[in-house]
Protein backbone atom coordinates (compact mmCIF):
# COMPACT_ATOMS: atom_id res chain seq x y z
CA UNK A 1 0.00 0.00 0.00
CA UNK A 2 1.37 3.33 -0.93
CA UNK A 3 -0.05 6.67 0.56
CA UNK A 4 0.04 9.25 -2.47
CA UNK A 5 2.68 11.18 -0.75
CA UNK A 6 5.14 8.47 -0.91
CA UNK A 7 6.95 9.58 -4.23
CA UNK A 8 7.61 13.03 -2.50
CA UNK A 9 10.87 13.58 -0.40
CA UNK A 10 12.44 16.23 2.08
CA UNK A 11 15.77 17.17 0.08
CA UNK A 12 16.88 19.76 2.55
CA UNK A 13 16.47 21.27 5.82
CA UNK A 14 18.16 24.58 7.17
CA UNK A 15 17.21 27.05 10.31
CA UNK A 16 18.74 30.11 11.72
CA UNK A 17 20.17 29.64 15.07
CA UNK A 18 17.16 29.65 17.98
CA UNK A 19 17.79 32.56 20.04
CA UNK A 20 15.47 35.08 22.62
CA UNK A 21 16.57 38.06 20.35
CA UNK A 22 17.30 37.20 16.94
CA UNK A 23 18.57 41.32 15.98
CA UNK A 24 17.02 40.81 12.86
CA UNK A 25 13.78 41.22 11.07
CA UNK A 26 11.84 37.92 10.21
CA UNK A 27 11.88 38.66 7.15
CA UNK A 28 15.88 38.29 6.96
CA UNK A 29 14.84 35.30 9.08
CA UNK A 30 13.08 33.49 6.74
CA UNK A 31 15.58 34.25 3.69
CA UNK A 32 18.15 32.49 5.99
CA UNK A 33 16.71 29.83 6.76
CA UNK A 34 15.50 29.17 3.26
CA UNK A 35 19.00 29.87 1.77
CA UNK A 36 20.27 27.17 4.36
CA UNK A 37 17.86 24.55 3.41
CA UNK A 38 18.88 24.94 -0.49
CA UNK A 39 22.57 24.97 0.33
CA UNK A 40 22.00 21.81 2.56
CA UNK A 41 20.09 20.01 -0.75
CA UNK A 42 22.79 21.22 -3.08
CA UNK A 43 19.83 23.40 -4.81
CA UNK A 44 19.62 27.07 -5.53
CA UNK A 45 16.65 29.87 -5.27
CA UNK A 46 16.28 29.32 -9.29
CA UNK A 47 15.39 26.05 -8.36
CA UNK A 48 12.26 27.14 -6.03
CA UNK A 49 8.84 26.80 -7.80
CA UNK A 50 6.31 26.97 -4.80
CA UNK A 51 6.40 28.31 -1.04
CA UNK A 52 4.50 27.19 1.50
CA UNK A 53 3.84 28.44 5.13
CA UNK A 54 1.87 29.34 8.21
CA UNK A 55 -0.85 31.51 7.60
CA UNK A 56 -0.01 33.57 10.91
CA UNK A 57 3.75 33.57 9.61
CA UNK A 58 4.05 37.76 8.92
CA UNK A 59 6.58 37.14 5.86
CA UNK A 60 4.42 37.07 2.37
CA UNK A 61 5.91 34.77 -0.28
CA UNK A 62 6.63 37.60 -2.71
CA UNK A 63 9.02 39.77 -0.71
CA UNK A 64 10.82 36.37 -0.01
CA UNK A 65 10.69 35.75 -3.78
CA UNK A 66 12.40 39.41 -4.13
CA UNK A 67 15.10 38.57 -1.05
CA UNK A 68 16.31 35.24 -2.79
CA UNK A 69 15.78 35.93 -6.35
CA UNK A 70 13.37 33.01 -7.36
CA UNK A 71 12.66 33.17 -10.89
CA UNK A 72 9.21 32.16 -10.87
CA UNK A 73 6.64 30.73 -8.32
CA UNK A 74 3.83 27.95 -10.05
CA UNK A 75 2.61 27.10 -6.41
CA UNK A 76 1.63 29.28 -3.27
CA UNK A 77 -0.07 27.94 -0.01
CA UNK A 78 -0.82 28.88 3.49
CA UNK A 79 -2.47 26.69 6.43
CA UNK A 80 -4.38 27.83 9.75
CA UNK A 81 -4.39 26.23 12.74
CA UNK A 82 -1.76 27.81 14.38
CA UNK A 83 0.98 25.17 15.70
CA UNK A 84 -1.75 22.27 14.79
CA UNK A 85 -1.22 23.37 11.29
CA UNK A 86 2.57 23.47 11.10
CA UNK A 87 2.87 19.95 9.91
CA UNK A 88 0.09 20.62 7.54
CA UNK A 89 2.99 22.62 5.56
CA UNK A 90 5.13 20.00 4.68
CA UNK A 91 1.95 18.16 3.68
CA UNK A 92 0.26 21.36 1.72
CA UNK A 93 4.30 21.58 -0.40
CA UNK A 94 4.11 17.75 -0.73
CA UNK A 95 1.00 17.57 -2.69
CA UNK A 96 1.72 20.17 -4.86
CA UNK A 97 4.82 18.29 -6.17
CA UNK A 98 2.72 14.74 -6.14
CA UNK A 99 -0.07 16.53 -7.96
CA UNK A 100 2.75 17.79 -10.46
CA UNK A 101 1.74 21.70 -9.85
CA UNK A 102 5.78 22.25 -8.61
CA UNK A 103 8.91 20.80 -8.86
CA UNK A 104 10.58 22.23 -5.65
CA UNK A 105 8.75 23.44 -3.16
CA UNK A 106 10.27 25.38 0.04
CA UNK A 107 8.26 25.15 3.65
CA UNK A 108 9.26 27.85 6.44
CA UNK A 109 8.02 29.27 9.93
CA UNK A 110 9.83 32.65 10.49
CA UNK A 111 9.65 34.78 13.85
CA UNK A 112 10.39 37.21 16.30
CA UNK A 113 8.16 35.41 18.43
CA UNK A 114 9.93 36.22 21.64
CA UNK A 115 11.46 39.82 20.99
CA UNK A 116 8.63 41.24 19.18
CA UNK A 117 5.66 39.62 20.26
CA UNK A 118 4.89 36.75 22.89
CA UNK A 119 2.47 34.16 22.63
CA UNK A 120 2.46 33.72 25.95
CA UNK A 121 1.08 37.26 26.67
CA UNK A 122 -2.46 37.70 27.28
CA UNK A 123 -4.63 38.28 24.11
CA UNK A 124 -6.41 41.40 23.40
CA UNK A 125 -9.95 41.09 23.08
CA UNK A 126 -10.41 42.10 19.11
CA UNK A 127 -7.00 42.36 18.38
CA UNK A 128 -7.15 38.86 16.49
CA UNK A 129 -6.59 38.48 12.81
CA UNK A 130 -8.41 35.97 11.37
CA UNK A 131 -6.35 32.83 10.12
CA UNK A 132 -4.68 31.98 13.57
CA UNK A 133 -7.01 28.67 13.57
CA UNK A 134 -9.31 29.93 16.85
CA UNK A 135 -12.35 31.13 16.58
CA UNK A 136 -13.22 30.66 20.43
CA UNK A 137 -11.20 33.40 21.35
CA UNK A 138 -14.21 35.67 21.85
CA UNK A 139 -15.73 33.33 24.30
CA UNK A 140 -13.13 32.77 26.35
CA UNK A 141 -11.11 36.30 26.88
CA UNK A 142 -13.99 37.70 28.16
CA UNK A 143 -13.88 35.76 31.42
CA UNK A 144 -9.70 35.72 31.57
CA UNK A 145 -9.14 33.04 29.95
CA UNK A 146 -6.16 34.84 26.98
CA UNK A 147 -3.31 32.78 26.78
CA UNK A 148 -2.31 29.23 24.72
CA UNK A 149 -1.29 28.26 28.32
CA UNK A 150 -4.63 28.60 30.08
CA UNK A 151 -6.72 27.64 26.95
CA UNK A 152 -4.41 24.25 26.85
CA UNK A 153 -5.11 24.00 30.79
CA UNK A 154 -8.82 23.84 30.34
CA UNK A 155 -8.55 20.59 27.89
CA UNK A 156 -5.85 18.75 29.80
CA UNK A 157 -7.28 19.54 33.70
CA UNK A 158 -10.28 17.15 32.49
CA UNK A 159 -7.93 14.49 31.30
CA UNK A 160 -5.77 14.76 34.59
CA UNK A 161 -8.91 14.39 36.74
CA UNK A 162 -10.29 11.61 34.42
CA UNK A 163 -6.82 9.67 34.92
CA UNK A 164 -5.65 10.94 38.48
CA UNK A 165 -2.43 13.30 36.69
CA UNK A 166 -0.86 15.85 38.86
CA UNK A 167 1.57 18.71 37.97
CA UNK A 168 4.19 16.77 39.58
CA UNK A 169 3.29 13.43 37.41
CA UNK A 170 4.02 16.06 34.15
CA UNK A 171 7.20 17.20 35.94
CA UNK A 172 8.61 13.86 34.49
CA UNK A 173 8.00 14.80 31.07
CA UNK A 174 9.68 18.27 31.39
CA UNK A 175 12.82 16.64 33.21
CA UNK A 176 13.15 13.92 30.29
CA UNK A 177 12.62 16.66 27.07
CA UNK A 178 15.22 19.00 29.38
CA UNK A 179 17.17 15.66 28.99
CA UNK A 180 17.60 15.18 25.79
CA UNK A 181 18.42 18.73 25.25
CA UNK A 182 21.73 18.22 27.34
CA UNK A 183 23.80 17.60 24.53
CA UNK A 184 21.57 19.56 21.62
CA UNK A 185 23.71 23.25 21.30
CA UNK A 186 21.36 24.69 19.18
CA UNK A 187 18.81 24.18 22.04
CA UNK A 188 18.22 26.55 24.96
CA UNK A 189 18.05 23.60 27.17
CA UNK A 190 21.74 23.05 26.34
CA UNK A 191 24.34 21.82 29.56
CA UNK A 192 21.18 22.90 31.59
CA UNK A 193 19.27 19.93 32.78
CA UNK A 194 16.52 20.21 35.35
CA UNK A 195 15.16 18.37 38.52
CA UNK A 196 11.51 16.98 39.40
CA UNK A 197 12.29 19.74 42.11
CA UNK A 198 13.41 22.18 39.61
CA UNK A 199 9.53 21.77 38.11
CA UNK A 200 8.05 21.67 41.28
CA UNK A 201 9.87 24.78 42.02
CA UNK A 202 9.07 26.72 39.12
CA UNK A 203 6.10 29.18 39.16
CA UNK A 204 2.13 28.63 38.46
CA UNK A 205 1.63 29.68 35.15
CA UNK A 206 -2.07 27.90 35.67
CA UNK A 207 -2.56 26.12 38.23
CA UNK A 208 -3.00 22.84 39.20
CA UNK A 209 -1.54 22.32 35.12
CA UNK A 210 0.85 23.94 34.13
CA UNK A 211 4.28 25.45 35.99
CA UNK A 212 6.81 27.70 34.30
CA UNK A 213 9.02 24.72 33.00
CA UNK A 214 6.16 22.99 31.80
CA UNK A 215 6.08 25.59 28.45
CA UNK A 216 7.84 25.80 25.55
CA UNK A 217 10.52 27.94 25.02
CA UNK A 218 9.13 31.04 23.71
CA UNK A 219 11.64 31.96 20.48
CA UNK A 220 12.67 34.20 17.66
CA UNK A 221 14.22 32.13 14.81
CA UNK A 222 13.39 30.57 11.15
CA UNK A 223 12.84 26.66 10.37
CA UNK A 224 12.73 25.86 6.89
CA UNK A 225 12.75 22.52 4.86
CA UNK A 226 13.26 21.61 0.96
CA UNK A 227 10.86 19.37 -0.79
CA UNK A 228 10.79 17.23 -4.46
CA UNK A 229 10.12 14.40 -5.99
CA UNK A 230 12.22 11.43 -4.42
CA UNK A 231 13.35 10.51 -8.26
CA UNK A 232 15.09 14.13 -7.84
CA UNK A 233 16.10 13.76 -4.51
CA UNK A 234 18.05 10.63 -4.73
CA UNK A 235 20.35 12.70 -7.13
CA UNK A 236 21.32 15.70 -4.89
CA UNK A 237 23.14 16.10 -2.03
CA UNK A 238 21.52 14.30 0.69
CA UNK A 239 19.82 11.32 1.68
CA UNK A 240 16.10 11.64 0.73
CA UNK A 241 13.66 11.58 3.64
CA UNK A 242 10.47 10.21 2.28
CA UNK A 243 7.24 11.55 2.75
CA UNK A 244 5.67 8.06 4.15
CA UNK A 245 2.29 9.68 5.04
CA UNK A 246 0.90 12.62 5.40
CA UNK A 247 -2.17 13.93 6.89
CA UNK A 248 -4.55 16.71 8.31
CA UNK A 249 -7.56 16.24 10.94
CA UNK A 250 -10.03 18.70 11.80
CA UNK A 251 -13.27 17.10 13.00
CA UNK A 252 -16.37 18.92 13.98
CA UNK A 253 -16.38 20.54 16.18
CA UNK A 254 -12.95 21.26 17.26
CA UNK A 255 -10.86 24.56 17.59
CA UNK A 256 -7.14 24.95 17.03
CA UNK A 257 -6.74 25.73 20.96
CA UNK A 258 -9.60 27.35 22.38
CA UNK A 259 -10.94 23.57 22.06
CA UNK A 260 -13.91 23.38 24.39
CA UNK A 261 -17.06 22.34 22.94
CA UNK A 262 -16.36 18.53 22.09
CA UNK A 263 -18.06 16.07 24.22
CA UNK A 264 -15.29 14.56 25.79
CA UNK A 265 -11.69 16.11 26.14
CA UNK A 266 -9.86 13.23 27.37
CA UNK A 267 -9.99 12.18 23.53
CA UNK A 268 -7.77 14.19 21.32
CA UNK A 269 -10.08 13.98 18.69
CA UNK A 270 -7.99 15.65 15.69
CA UNK A 271 -4.73 13.56 16.29
CA UNK A 272 -6.87 10.21 16.40
CA UNK A 273 -8.52 11.14 13.37
CA UNK A 274 -4.95 12.16 11.58
CA UNK A 275 -3.14 9.00 13.13
CA UNK A 276 -6.12 6.84 11.51
CA UNK A 277 -5.82 8.43 7.73
CA UNK A 278 -1.76 8.16 8.25
CA UNK A 279 -1.59 4.29 9.11
CA UNK A 280 -4.69 3.31 6.95
CA UNK A 281 -3.06 5.10 3.56
CA UNK A 282 0.53 3.78 4.66
CA UNK A 283 0.35 0.49 5.90
CA UNK A 284 2.59 1.57 8.44
CA UNK A 285 1.49 0.95 12.09
CA UNK A 286 2.25 2.64 15.49
CA UNK A 287 4.71 -0.78 15.51
CA UNK A 288 6.49 0.44 12.71
CA UNK A 289 7.32 3.74 14.12
CA UNK A 290 10.92 4.52 15.99
CA UNK A 291 10.94 8.06 17.49
CA UNK A 292 7.89 10.19 17.69
CA UNK A 293 7.98 14.13 16.98
CA UNK A 294 5.09 14.72 19.57
CA UNK A 295 4.33 18.93 19.65
CA UNK A 296 4.68 19.95 23.31
CA UNK A 297 4.39 23.30 23.56
CA UNK A 298 2.72 22.77 26.84
CA UNK A 299 3.99 19.10 28.97
CA UNK A 300 0.69 17.42 29.36
CA UNK A 301 -0.21 17.43 25.09
CA UNK A 302 2.30 14.97 24.94
CA UNK A 303 -0.06 11.91 26.78
CA UNK A 304 -2.47 13.05 24.14
CA UNK A 305 -0.24 12.91 21.38
CA UNK A 306 0.83 9.07 22.59
CA UNK A 307 -2.84 8.26 22.89
CA UNK A 308 -3.98 9.23 19.78
CA UNK A 309 -1.21 7.76 17.79
CA UNK A 310 -2.01 4.31 19.82
CA UNK A 311 1.92 4.24 20.76
CA UNK A 312 0.14 3.36 24.34
CA UNK A 313 -3.71 2.79 25.57
CA UNK A 314 -5.69 5.43 25.95
CA UNK A 315 -5.44 7.03 30.21
CA UNK A 316 -2.09 4.97 30.22
CA UNK A 317 0.34 7.54 28.59
CA UNK A 318 1.44 9.02 32.19
CA UNK A 319 2.76 5.50 33.03
CA UNK A 320 4.52 5.38 29.60
CA UNK A 321 6.42 8.07 29.89
CA UNK A 322 7.39 7.06 33.36
CA UNK A 323 8.04 3.54 32.90
CA UNK A 324 10.70 5.27 30.40
CA UNK A 325 9.47 4.32 27.08
CA UNK A 326 10.32 7.63 25.67
CA UNK A 327 13.98 7.83 26.79
CA UNK A 328 16.76 7.77 24.68
CA UNK A 329 17.39 4.14 25.37
CA UNK A 330 13.31 3.36 25.29
CA UNK A 331 10.89 1.36 23.23
CA UNK A 332 9.94 5.15 21.42
CA UNK A 333 12.34 7.53 22.03
CA UNK A 334 10.32 10.78 22.27
CA UNK A 335 11.75 14.46 21.19
CA UNK A 336 15.47 13.38 20.94
CA UNK A 337 15.95 17.16 20.80
CA UNK A 338 14.28 17.76 23.69
CA UNK A 339 11.22 19.18 21.41
CA UNK A 340 9.47 22.53 21.85
CA UNK A 341 10.14 22.80 25.31
CA UNK A 342 13.82 21.76 25.73
CA UNK A 343 15.48 23.07 22.30
CA UNK A 344 13.19 25.93 21.07
CA UNK A 345 9.40 27.05 19.88
CA UNK A 346 9.71 27.66 15.81
CA UNK A 347 6.00 26.83 16.00
CA UNK A 348 6.59 22.99 15.40
CA UNK A 349 8.60 23.15 12.56
CA UNK A 350 12.70 21.97 14.51
CA UNK A 351 10.60 19.51 15.97
CA UNK A 352 10.08 18.35 12.07
CA UNK A 353 13.45 19.07 11.23
CA UNK A 354 14.67 16.42 14.11
CA UNK A 355 12.34 14.13 12.62
CA UNK A 356 14.16 14.27 9.37
CA UNK A 357 17.53 14.15 10.99
CA UNK A 358 16.70 10.99 12.54
CA UNK A 359 16.05 9.12 9.05
CA UNK A 360 19.45 10.54 7.67
CA UNK A 361 20.90 9.46 11.07
CA UNK A 362 22.52 12.51 11.52
CA UNK A 363 21.14 13.74 14.74
CA UNK A 364 22.76 14.59 17.82
CA UNK A 365 21.23 12.08 20.23
CA UNK A 366 20.96 9.19 17.28
CA UNK A 367 18.45 6.76 17.29
CA UNK A 368 19.74 3.63 15.79
CA UNK A 369 17.88 1.47 13.62
CA UNK A 370 15.45 4.01 12.60
CA UNK A 371 12.60 3.10 9.95
CA UNK A 372 10.00 5.44 10.23
CA UNK A 373 9.72 8.89 12.61
CA UNK A 374 6.31 10.42 13.58
CA UNK A 375 5.90 14.38 13.63
CA UNK A 376 2.66 15.01 15.45
CA UNK A 377 1.47 18.59 15.37
CA UNK A 378 -1.97 17.55 16.98
CA UNK A 379 -4.34 18.52 13.77
CA UNK A 380 -1.63 17.73 11.27
CA UNK A 381 1.14 15.14 10.92
CA UNK A 382 3.52 13.01 9.05
CA UNK A 383 5.13 9.54 8.98
CA UNK A 384 8.93 10.35 7.35
CA UNK A 385 10.59 7.22 5.83
CA UNK A 386 14.10 6.17 4.10
CA UNK A 387 13.69 7.38 -0.11
CA UNK B 1 -5.00 50.37 52.64
CA UNK B 2 -8.55 48.64 52.28
CA UNK B 3 -10.18 51.99 51.13
CA UNK B 4 -7.90 52.13 48.03
CA UNK B 5 -8.11 48.74 47.23
CA UNK B 6 -11.51 48.85 46.87
CA UNK B 7 -11.70 52.05 44.68
CA UNK B 8 -8.90 50.37 42.51
CA UNK B 9 -10.99 47.08 41.74
CA UNK B 10 -13.87 50.02 41.01
CA UNK B 11 -12.37 51.41 38.66
CA UNK B 12 -10.75 48.36 37.14
CA UNK B 13 -14.01 46.64 35.59
CA UNK B 14 -13.64 44.18 33.16
CA UNK B 15 -12.78 45.22 29.55
CA UNK B 16 -16.33 44.76 27.81
CA UNK B 17 -17.05 41.90 25.79
CA UNK B 18 -15.91 41.72 21.80
CA UNK B 19 -18.98 42.45 19.97
CA UNK B 20 -19.54 41.19 16.38
CA UNK B 21 -23.12 40.72 13.96
CA UNK B 22 -23.16 37.26 15.05
CA UNK B 23 -22.60 37.12 18.99
CA UNK B 24 -24.24 41.18 19.81
CA UNK B 25 -27.49 39.29 20.99
CA UNK B 26 -26.03 37.26 23.41
CA UNK B 27 -24.15 40.31 25.07
CA UNK B 28 -27.77 42.60 24.75
CA UNK B 29 -29.65 40.04 26.68
CA UNK B 30 -26.59 39.64 29.96
CA UNK B 31 -27.83 43.54 29.80
CA UNK B 32 -30.67 42.49 31.22
CA UNK B 33 -29.09 39.82 32.94
CA UNK B 34 -30.72 36.99 30.51
CA UNK B 35 -29.08 33.68 29.73
CA UNK B 36 -29.15 32.49 26.27
CA UNK B 37 -28.44 30.86 23.41
CA UNK B 38 -29.18 30.73 19.25
CA UNK B 39 -32.10 28.26 18.82
CA UNK B 40 -32.58 27.05 15.04
CA UNK B 41 -36.14 27.53 14.48
CA UNK B 42 -36.20 24.74 12.19
CA UNK B 43 -34.89 22.15 13.47
CA UNK B 44 -34.90 23.26 17.11
CA UNK B 45 -31.89 22.91 17.89
CA UNK B 46 -29.72 24.84 20.20
CA UNK B 47 -25.75 25.92 19.88
CA UNK B 48 -23.15 27.80 21.34
CA UNK B 49 -21.23 29.88 20.63
CA UNK B 50 -23.07 31.66 18.04
CA UNK B 51 -22.92 31.48 14.57
CA UNK B 52 -25.03 32.31 11.48
CA UNK B 53 -25.81 28.86 10.46
CA UNK B 54 -27.07 25.78 12.25
CA UNK B 55 -24.54 22.83 12.03
CA UNK B 56 -27.24 20.50 11.97
CA UNK B 57 -29.70 21.54 8.91
CA UNK B 58 -28.10 24.27 7.40
CA UNK B 59 -31.12 26.68 8.12
CA UNK B 60 -29.94 30.57 8.65
CA UNK B 61 -33.75 31.02 10.77
CA UNK B 62 -32.65 31.78 14.05
CA UNK B 63 -33.75 32.65 17.61
CA UNK B 64 -32.93 33.54 21.22
CA UNK B 65 -34.07 30.91 23.56
CA UNK B 66 -33.36 31.88 27.29
CA UNK B 67 -31.40 29.23 29.59
CA UNK B 68 -31.93 28.21 33.01
CA UNK B 69 -28.92 29.15 33.84
CA UNK B 70 -27.97 25.75 35.30
CA UNK B 71 -25.07 24.02 34.56
CA UNK B 72 -22.45 21.42 35.97
CA UNK B 73 -18.27 22.02 35.97
CA UNK B 74 -17.04 20.41 33.05
CA UNK B 75 -13.04 21.63 33.67
CA UNK B 76 -11.80 24.54 35.56
CA UNK B 77 -8.32 26.59 36.16
CA UNK B 78 -6.57 29.21 38.20
CA UNK B 79 -4.88 31.46 35.99
CA UNK B 80 -1.52 32.65 37.75
CA UNK B 81 0.23 34.56 35.31
CA UNK B 82 0.51 36.64 33.67
CA UNK B 83 -1.82 39.10 35.60
CA UNK B 84 -4.31 40.95 32.97
CA UNK B 85 -5.45 44.43 33.59
CA UNK B 86 -8.78 43.93 34.63
CA UNK B 87 -9.17 40.68 35.91
CA UNK B 88 -8.43 39.25 39.73
CA UNK B 89 -5.80 36.60 40.31
CA UNK B 90 -6.90 33.55 41.44
CA UNK B 91 -10.51 33.91 39.48
CA UNK B 92 -11.53 30.40 38.47
CA UNK B 93 -11.98 29.60 35.06
CA UNK B 94 -14.21 27.15 34.07
CA UNK B 95 -16.07 25.40 31.21
CA UNK B 96 -19.61 24.68 31.92
CA UNK B 97 -21.79 22.06 30.71
CA UNK B 98 -25.32 23.93 30.88
CA UNK B 99 -28.47 22.23 31.58
CA UNK B 100 -29.92 22.61 27.96
CA UNK B 101 -26.79 20.55 26.34
CA UNK B 102 -24.35 23.43 25.13
CA UNK B 103 -21.07 24.39 26.86
CA UNK B 104 -19.99 27.77 27.41
CA UNK B 105 -16.84 29.33 29.24
CA UNK B 106 -17.04 31.48 32.52
CA UNK B 107 -15.90 32.08 35.85
CA UNK B 108 -16.56 30.05 38.77
CA UNK B 109 -16.88 32.65 42.01
CA UNK B 110 -17.73 32.66 45.37
CA UNK B 111 -15.89 29.58 46.40
CA UNK B 112 -12.86 28.15 47.23
CA UNK B 113 -10.77 27.02 44.36
CA UNK B 114 -9.85 23.69 46.34
CA UNK B 115 -13.52 23.00 47.03
CA UNK B 116 -14.35 23.35 42.79
CA UNK B 117 -14.99 19.06 41.95
CA UNK B 118 -16.22 17.95 38.87
CA UNK B 119 -19.98 18.10 38.26
CA UNK B 120 -20.83 20.38 41.02
CA UNK B 121 -23.92 21.92 40.32
CA UNK B 122 -23.45 25.81 39.62
CA UNK B 123 -25.85 28.80 38.57
CA UNK B 124 -25.33 32.14 36.65
CA UNK B 125 -25.56 35.69 37.79
CA UNK B 126 -24.22 38.53 36.35
CA UNK B 127 -21.42 41.38 36.36
CA UNK B 128 -21.13 44.69 35.45
CA UNK B 129 -18.08 45.24 33.02
CA UNK B 130 -16.61 47.86 30.93
CA UNK B 131 -19.15 49.97 28.69
CA UNK B 132 -22.43 49.63 30.40
CA UNK B 133 -22.09 45.51 29.33
CA UNK B 134 -22.78 42.56 31.76
CA UNK B 135 -20.90 39.32 32.03
CA UNK B 136 -22.45 35.62 33.10
CA UNK B 137 -20.35 34.23 36.06
CA UNK B 138 -21.19 31.42 37.86
CA UNK B 139 -21.65 30.20 41.53
CA UNK B 140 -22.17 27.15 43.33
CA UNK B 141 -26.22 26.23 43.02
CA UNK B 142 -28.10 27.68 45.77
CA UNK B 143 -30.11 24.57 46.21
Amino acid sequence: MAHPLDKVAIAGIGSTEFSKNSGRSEMQLAAECVKAALDDAGLTPADVDGMVTFTIDNNEDVALVRNLGVKELSYSSRIPHGGGGSGGSIVHAAGAIAAGLADTVVVWRAMNERSEYRFGQATNPGAVAPGGGATGMEWAVPWGAATPACWQSMFSHRYMTEYGVTNEDLAHISVLMRKHAVNNPNAFGYQSPITIDDHQNSRWIIEPVLRLLDCCQESDGGQAFVLTSLERARDLQQAPVRITAGAQSVPYPIDAITNFYQDDFTDMLSTIGMAKQLYERSGVGPADIQVAMLYDHFSPIILQHLEGWGFCAKGEAMDFVKDGHCELDGSLPVNPNGGLIGEAYIHGLNSAAEGVRQIRGTAINQIANVEHVAFSSGMTGLIFGHG
Amino acid sequence: MGGEKVSEAMSELRPAPWITRDSSFFWEAAKRCELVAQRCTDCGKLRQPPRPMCPFCNSVEREEQMLSGQGTVYTWVMPRYPAIPGFEDGRIVVVINLAEGIRMVSNLCDIAYEDVTREMSVEVFFEEVQDGFKIPLFRPASA
